[in-house]
């Protein structure tokens, strides 16, 4: 029985999801997970976890070994058309002909989804000049600068006007300038009720964006929450300080481990429940002066590397006590 | 997608097809003027001028003319989608069609119509020039267009058969290089099978090539070694077993899902 989108259902609804592929990898584990509508969700996960084939199951460039996915209640191995009509991909690969050029490109991926002419025609020329490449519609694709190719695959990703844009590192490779523009765009779309799906490896770029927030590693999610949540759980913070000297023997101070960087450079590593005003009178009594401090990293990136640390050591004794038990 | 959105789609490729055509004229259309003129100048003149007239009072050059155009409308429908279709799988540029919610037949049909689009815009180019060296009345004309409408479509869809299993553009060159080209010279384009003795004679009838050649050249002619009937039902069997290939293929992602 043919479904409708239902556009109060989940935007993405992904049950016990399994993916082996020919040569007997197990990309994906029978992972599940819900992303809400309007939700600018990340998914993370390090390079060979799964998070490209889970997209080339959503998109139907992959098939799936079980399980399903309901993009708004439509499922997507049964009514792979239906469910293709929502969904606007922009792929980690460049994967358009390089020899057309990128209004061309635009107004027959519309023409694909079975956009007429002349409103594919409006909307290449819209999304074209939001995304700064107007100029250079008529040019050869190949033509394009690196930063502007992975804009031209939004743009084209645009041209059905999708319910959810997945986004498959979007930015890889990309100056800080064009991806500062490109979240933007991104932000604006999800703002006027796009859903998004990011995964990419700058975190720093999941964590200013993104509301919630799955980590997938070998095929199974280790981390669904919040990106609020997720962030309070971490409980130590490093901090760079950039000081007059930095004394032969650091001092000891109680909840604070300090670390000698260079002769001008320290870092210290404390508690979040710790506060900063003690610290520095501690460190003006030992005779530190400090002109200027900053956090060491990202703070999801430290998560992020945890959680994944974490996982893979479950992992590791849940295959070992299986050996066991075997 | 509905009706509508799928002609907007079939149009949408078809339109790409015939753009890519003529973008890249001195490659798809002025070559095979080229070399089929060689064959009028070389077969047809200078070697046919000394063989005579062939099956019905025809001259050789008038008996060949049908054969060659039929030659040029096969290897260029096939050399079109083969090279189209690769081309958009090498560069990942089909994944633009497999994530759009367009329908596996909108595909197939877009493509083919493409690459028979070409083969009639070469044959018409052929016949053309043919007409310089030649006088040609075409006797039955809806079986001449039949004819090359349903040799256009069978060689289209065995192209995309090759492209979607090929892997390297190599994978490309060697059918036509190995099947087709064997298949198109033992097709009766030079020649009359009736002037072959057995048992050349019964294994040339296997070759689904002579079906197409001798149905357009009884459509021009009205001369031909096999039963008219015969021809087009071939033809036909061509048709529909291809296509069914072609969209199974399509649907089990053979060589474009993973």
């Amino acid at each position: 029985m043919p479904t409708q989108p239902s556009f109060s259902a989940p935007a993405l609804v992904v049950d016990n999801l399994r993916k082996t592929y020919g040569n007997g990898v197990e990309a994906l584990k029978g992972i599940s997970l819900t992303v809400q509508p309007g939700d600018f969700f990340a998914l993370l996960g390090p390079n060979g976890a799964g998070k490209s084939t889970l997209i080339g199951i959503l998109s139907s460039l992959v098939n799936a070994t079980g399980g399903d996915a309901q993009v708004f209640g439509v499922s997507v191995n049964k009514q792979r058309g239906k469910a293709m009509q929502l969904i606007g991909l922009v792929p980690q690969e460049i994967n358009f002909n390089q020899f057309e050029k990128p209004f061309d490109i635009c107004v027959n991926e519309a023409g694909f989804y079975g956009i007429p002419r002349k409103i594919a025609v409006e909307r290449a020329e819209k999304y074209l000049k939001e995304l700064r490449l107007w100029d250079k519609a008529q040019h050869q694709a190949r033509m394009l600068s690196g930063g502007m190719k992975r804009r031209l695959m939004i743009a084209r990703a645009m041209m059905n006007e999708p319910k959810l844009l997945i986004l498959d590192e979007p930015t890889a490779g990309v100056d800080i300038e064009i991806r500062r523009s490109m979240w933007q765009f991104v932000s604006d779309i999800n703002a006027a009720g796009t859903t998004v799906i990011l995964t990419t490896h700058y975190l720093e770029e999941a964590e200013q964006l993104c509301r919630n927030i799955a980590i997938i590693d070998r095929g199974t999610i280790v981390e669904n929450t919040t990106m609020k949540r997720l962030l309070s759980t971490l409980d130590v913070e490093t901090f760079v300080f950039d000081v007059s000297n930095v004394p032969g023997e650091l001092p000891s101070l109680p909840g604070v481990t300090l670390r000698r960087v260079d002769d001008h450079t320290m870092e210290a590593e404390m508690s979040r429940a710790h506060d900063l005003n003690s610290l520095f009178t501690a460190l003006s009594a030992h005779g530190i002066t400090v002109t200027s401090m900053r956090n060491k990293t990202n703070r999801l990136e430290e998560l992020f590397v945890r959680l994944v640390e974490q996982g893979r050591n479950e992992q590791d004794r849940n295959e070992k006590a299986a050996e066991k038990a075997a | 997608m509905n009706a509508s959105g799928n002609l907007v789609a079939l149009h949408t490729i078809v339109r790409r097809e015939i753009m890519r055509i003529m973008r890249i004229w001195t490659q798809t259309l002025i070559p095979p003027a080229i070399t089929m003129t060689l064959y009028f100048v070389i077969f047809g003149k200078l070697i046919g001028s000394r063989i005579g007239t062939i099956e019905g009072g025809f001259t050789y050059m008038q008996y060949i003319v049908p054969g060659l155009v039929m030659m040029s409308i096969i290897t260029n429908s096939y050399g079109n989608i083969s090279s189209s279709f690769f081309g958009a799988k090498f560069s990942r540029a089909v994944e633009e069609m497999l994530v759009s919610p367009m329908p596996n037949w909108v595909i197939l049909l877009g493509y083919v119509t493409g690459a028979v689009a070409r083969g009639v815009a070469v044959g018409a180019l052929v016949l053309v020039i043919a007409l310089f060296f030649t006088h040609l009345q075409v006797v039955h004309p809806l079986i001449t267009f039949a004819s090359v409408l349903l040799g256009a479509t069978i060689f289209s869809l065995a192209g995309f058969v090759n492209a979607v299993y090929a892997k390297k553009f190599d994978d490309i060159a060697l059918v036509p290089t190995f099947v087709l080209t064997p298949l198109t010279y033992l097709g009766g384009v030079f020649y009359s099978v009736n002037m072959l003795s057995e048992p050349w004679q019964s294994i040339s009838r296997v070759n689904p090539i002579l079906y197409m050649v001798n149905a357009f050249r009884f459509g021009v002619l009205g001369v031909s070694d096999v039963q008219i009937g015969v021809a087009f039902g071939v033809m036909l069997l061509f048709v529909v077993g291809l296509s069914a290939i072609a969209l199974h293929l399509l649907k089990r992602g053979i060589g474009l899902r993973s």
